[in-house]
């Protein structure tokens, strides 16, 4: 069928068609690590907050200090300071995935997937090396 | 429709909106994130080294003029960098007239956290026993 007279039945018959979002977008590494950049940003956000309320724990004394300390020590604690380590990597690490790009380097799409995959090699490894130091020198390994 | 514009490209910019502060944003949000590279990898490293250690081990650390100095340091980026980044979330995120109150209240609560965190670090600092 010509495509004149297909046209105008399907014009009435379908909306207008819309840019590619979120909803309907295929995820990539780099649309994944972009939003995963935004979200750990927002989680480390609630991990300052962490760290203010643990320096005006030790601030206020030995008992209110050793109160946070077993909270983080215990196991739901540990969970979610492992959450907080990798997203600490994964923003540090696509941090400086984007300070390089701001020099105006790495957009070559073969770049971009290389940094890419680096990114979240490194998060996970630097994820694992600082839990394996940490454990221990605490001496639960 | 593409024929060569003779407009110079100041020319065709000009008009077209503020460059005034938005790029002050953009570049204190890589100057803080450049800082907090060196900082929250020292921090890190810290806690890694302290886990376990008791509360006479950990003052005595923040006691010296290195630690708390980092500690201060940390938390004037971290917040300063935390409050741009969330700017930038609400501003892509809330479109509502709530937008600039939501901006207000998260940039007031991230410099009254700042200060609450250095006092909390000066307290250990300067504080007795």
């Amino acid at each position: 069928m010509d495509i004149k007279t297909i046209a105008p039945a399907t014009k009435a018959l379908r909306p207008r068609p819309l840019s590619p979002n979120i909803q309907i977008y295929r995820p990539q590494l780099t649309s994944v690590l972009s939003i995963a950049n935004r979200i750990t940003g927002v989680v480390l956000s609630v991990g300052a907050v962490g760290l203010v309320i643990w320096l005006s724990a030790a601030a206020a004394g030995p008992e209110p200090y050793a109160m946070v300390q077993r909270l983080i020590g215990s196991w739901i604690g540990r969970i979610v300071m492992l959450g907080f380590t990798f997203a600490f990597f994964l923003h540090l690490c696509g941090g400086i995935r984007h300070l390089v790009w701001d020099t105006v380097h790495g957009f070559e799409l073969r770049s971009i997937y290389i940094s890419g995959w680096s990114v979240v090699a490194a998060s996970v490894l630097l994820t694992v090396a600082a839990w394996a130091a940490g454990l221990s020198i605490g001496g639960w390994l | 429709m593409n024929r060569p514009s003779f407009r110079s490209p100041l020319g065709r910019a000009i008009g077209l909106g503020s460059a005034k502060s938005g790029w002050q944003h953009w570049l204190v949000q890589r100057v803080t994130a450049v800082a907090l590279v060196p900082l929250t990898l020292w921090f890190v490293a810290s806690m890694i080294a302290h886990t376990g250690s008791d509360y006479p081990v950990f003052v005595a650390w923040l006691r010296t003029p290195f630690a708390a100095g980092g500690m201060i340091l940390l938390l004037i980026a971290l917040f300063h960098h935390t409050a741009l980044g969330l700017q930038v979330v609400i501003e892509d995120y809330v479109h509502s007239g709530a937008r600039f109150a939501v901006v207000i209240a998260i940039q007031l609560c991230c410099y009254g956290l700042a200060v609450v965190g250095i006092i909390a670090t000066l307290r250990i600092a300067f504080g007795g026993e």
